[in-house]
């Protein structure tokens, strides 16, 4: 029984995989660098719902995280010379890592303490990294993963290479947590999330839990953090900003903080919002207040209305009202 | 000028803690509701003051529903709750827990008078006022819990388990304090105990709860000495 | 000498604006229990406020006072209008422990787009109404001014009245017992929705006032507050979370740590003190150094 969900999932995600295939071969670059870009949210928010959704604990520096994998992904491609695929992969375990660490001081105690502690970090890391030479300052580093390989032919763009990069690693990643959700794990999680009094007294230990849920999440992140740069060939402190947390919470929000399946819809929000308000604003003009503020003022509204009327994700107010 | 209660039902999650229960608490007595643990006591009387919402029936107090109504409201109204165990704030001195329910009262001379009246009757409390409540003793706290309520001179007086956790010697004076006030106050008092003998030796009238339905209703004396509802609910 | 003066003072006055910082979080905190993080927009938009009527009044006092009351009515229309509806809706689902934290995230983001709608994000400063320039000590000018002062004194005054509402009056002893326990308060006759607006209003006073003495040093624009709203979480986390006391002790301790590591060794030093100075906390301590409660951890 156990055995045949595992492989339906991985044949669901399989299809998604040819589909998502056939469709980067038929659409132009412009869709490709967006449809990376949703990948690279998607697998951003997963991590927040592997987190919040899953464990119940809530993170403001997700962005913070994903910017710890960017530098390690950057850093160890130009000083350490590994290779892009390499780099990836050190984002994700120098971001789990870290996540370990601090999780190890902030994600055993209930209450406001991770949400705070990881706000503080957010705010402040842009600012901390401005100070380290090796990072680069203000300019940050380049992260370039080169062409793609010749053998894909010459047609094949670089837009499409990141695409490919990005639906891979977003879709095993994913795969990956959703089987780890389906797992006993999952079910823990979900217990210490309901309950952490009876999961504690039934012998769970719970803040070792939450802190290696914490650890997990934060390298998902930090391989969302890797990607994000690969796309916009280099990383600086300010394409992490805070907002980029409150961005993946409200996404994540949106979708249902506990429904994996959202996090496409997610992805493709996060991604939608700048274009529209950019539409908005060639429609309507406004000031430059109004320009820079309107992708914000979406994503907060958008995140307000999502916790006063569908609280527990869209799912959720389906499956009620066929009841 | 009673309290009466009609039909009453109540679900406490997915349990129906009361069931279709109706009493009357006759004025200036003293009305013990006893019954084992889980017979729905407490849910009836956070119901009766407006900690909780009921599912169907009525609930009026001189005719006027106390149902579904805030607690400050009803507790301004006369209708004073004692909750279980902790309705002391521990964190605050003896003398801010008894000044809580006079805050919002508007002739502040019979606050004062009202504070005397409690000292008075249970002296331990004033010899303690500037003390946090938190170092207090069991039946201390209860003292002053009970004490805090009438501050606010109520006219019905919810009293939730006051013996719970207290030693039985205490026990005593406290059921022997709280007729005392009765008596002084003018006061009608719901008694919800599990200490079914002592509070019906205080008491005027007796209900038996039995999983959330009333399975009798009686004198005091009459409960105390009727073999039946001894044995089957009261278990002496 | 004169460095170690000048540390010990600038640490002060930035402690007092910390600590004004911290008593809005603490006083939310403990009424609501949720951490509202929109505190430093609404503190942005009641300085910008206070900006527009010391620009229009030519006053930096009628801004500040300015300042404070909308900082008040703010407070009391988000918690009334906003908060108490959403604790209202969410009653069920793994989401009602984090909503209303995600409420005033949304409503901190929401409240920073207006006020980039507004004011643009152009960095405004507003005038101090005395000298910025350090005092001579001994011969040599020292970082710390006689608007230094002034914030010092006016953030202790604060904090003064502050103690009298809540030990010597009335209203005082309704805000305390109601965050105690709601409960007991209701049932005593005390109305605990209005009381904890109250509660709401007087942190969003608190948030209007640290920001009119924190912009004359600084710059204000849409996010100016959000390093504001970090210390004042640390100084909170330091102090306990739920008591005034400690998160005045707790702002002044990471006053202390943030002037002196920044004086002594490196200016570069502010975020990774405070860091550190948390995490320690956290680590050590998670009660928090002045809290008599327990029970935090798991």
């Amino acid at each position: 029984m156990k055995n045949t969900s595992v492989r339906k999932r991985g044949l669901i995600f399989i299809a998604i995989g040819w589909a998502l295939l056939l469709i980067g071969d038929r659409v132009d670059e412009l869709a490709l660098s967006q449809g990376a870009l949703v990948a690279t949210y998607a697998l951003a928010i997963a991590s927040i719902i592997l987190l919040t959704g899953y464990s119940g604990q809530l993170s403001l520096g997700h962005s913070a995280l994903m910017a710890v994998g960017a530098y390690a992904a950057a850093l160890s491609t130009n000083n350490l010379g590994l290779s892009p695929a390499i780099a990836l992969v050190v984002a994700a375990f120098v971001a789990g890592l870290f996540g370990l660490i601090l999780g190890f001081g902030v994600a055993r105690l209930s209450g406001p303490y991770l949400a705070g502690t990881t706000l503080a970090l957010a705010v402040s890391l842009p600012t901390i990294a401005n100070q380290f030479a090796i990072l680069g300052g203000e300019q940050g580093v380049a992260f370039d993963i080169g062409l793609p390989p010749a053998r894909f032919g010459e047609e094949f763009s670089q837009y499409k290479w990141f695409f490919w990069i990005c639906a891979l690693a977003a879709l095993l990643m994913i795969w990956l947590i959703s089987n780890i959700l389906a797992s006993r794990y999952g079910r823990i999680f979900r217990a210490l999330r309901d309950n952490p009094v009876a999961a504690s007294l039934s012998g769970i230990n719970v803040g070792r839990l939450k802190v290696v849920a914490f650890s997990l999440s934060a390298g998902v992140a930090g391989l969302a953090g890797g990607l994000l740069v690969m796309l916009i060939s280099g990383v600086s402190p300010s394409a992490f900003p805070l907002s980029l947390s409150f961005s993946l919470l409200t996404g994540a929000v949106v979708t249902g903080v506990y429904n994996l399946k959202g996090v496409m819809l997610g992805g493709l929000i996060l991604v939608a919002i700048p274009e529209i308000a950019e539409s908005v604003v060639s429609r309507i003009g406004g000031s430059e207040g109004f320009t820079v503020a309107l992708p914000g003022f979406l994503v907060s509204a958008l995140l307000i209305l999502a916790v006063v009327f569908t609280p527990n994700g869209p799912g959720h107010l389906l499956h009620k009202k066929k009841h | 000028m009673s309290l009466i209660v009609d039909n009453l039902t109540i679900d406490h999650g997915a349990i129906r803690a009361i069931n279709n229960v109706s009493f009357i608490v006759p004025k200036s007595k003293l009305t013990a509701i006893i019954g084992a643990n889980g017979a729905g006591k407490t849910t009836l009387l956070r119901t009766l003051s407006g900690l909780k919402e009921p599912n169907s029936g009525s609930a009026t107090w001189n005719g006027e529903s106390v149902l579904n109504r805030k607690p400050e409201d009803l507790a301004r109204s006369g209708i004073m709750h004692v909750s279980d165990g902790k309705s002391v704030i521990s964190e605050l001195t003896v003398k801010d827990n008894l000044a809580l329910s006079g805050l919002w009262r508007k002739d502040k001379k019979d606050v004062a008078k009202a504070t005397e009246e409690v000292i008075e009757i249970s002296p331990i409390l004033g010899q303690r006022l500037g003390q946090i409540s938190g170092s207090l003793s069991g039946g201390e706290r209860q003292m002053l819990a009970i004490g805090r309520a009438l501050i606010a001179r109520p006219k019905l007086l919810l009293l939730d388990e006051p013996s719970l956790g207290l030693a039985p010697l205490i026990i005593e004076q406290i059921f022997q304090t709280i007729k005392t006030f009765v008596t002084k106050m003018d006061l009608t008092v719901v008694l919800v105990e599990q200490n079914a003998v002592g509070a019906l030796k205080i008491a005027d009238q007796g209900v038996v709860l039995n999983l959330g339905s009333v399975v009798a209703v009686d004198s005091a004396a009459n409960l105390l000495n009727d073999p039946v509802v001894r044995s089957a609910y009261l278990g002496f | 000498m004169n460095q170690f003066i000048t540390a010990v003072l600038t640490s002060l006055s930035s402690g007092a604006i910390y600590a004004l910082m911290s008593i809005s979080l603490v006083l939310v905190w403990r009424s609501t229990r949720v951490v509202n993080f929109a505190q430093a927009g609404q503190a942005v938009l009641t300085t910008f406020i206070g900006y527009e009527v010391t620009v229009r009044s030519g006053s930096y006092w009628i801004g500040l006072i300015a300042a404070v009351i909308s900082g008040a009515l703010v407070g009391a229309i988000i918690d009334r209008f906003f908060m108490r509806p959403i604790f209202k809706r969410v009653k069920s689902g793994p989401i009602v422990m984090i909503a209303p934290v995600v409420a005033t995230l949304g409503l901190l983001g929401l409240i920073q787009a207006i006020i980039g709608f507004i004011w643009g994000f152009t960095y405004v400063s507003i005038e101090a109404p005395v000298s910025t320039d350090g005092y001579n000590l001994f011969g040599t000018v020292v970082a710390f001014s006689p608007f230094n002062l002034m914030v010092l004194v006016a953030a202790t005054i604060a904090m003064l009245l502050l103690t009298l509402l809540f030990q010597k009056t009335n209203i005082g002893l309704a805000l305390r017992a109601s965050a105690f326990s709601p409960e007991i308060a209701r049932l005593s006759g005390i109305k605990v929705d209005a009381v904890r607006t109250l509660g709401w209003a007087i942190a969003g006073a608190a948030g209007g006032l640290a920001g009119m003495l924190y912009v004359p040093g600084s710059y204000l624009h849409p996010n100016a507050m959000d390093v504001l709203l970090v210390f004042g979480f640390i100084a909170a986390v330091i102090g306990g979370l739920d008591s005034l006391f400690g998160a005045v002790a707790g702002a002044m301790i990471l006053g202390f740590a943030i002037n002196f590591a920044t004086s002594y060794i490196s200016y570069k030093l502010v975020f990774i003190t405070a860091f550190a100075l948390l995490i320690t906390v956290l680590l050590v301590k998670p009660n928090g150094i002045f809290s008599s409660s327990k029970g935090r951890k798991d």
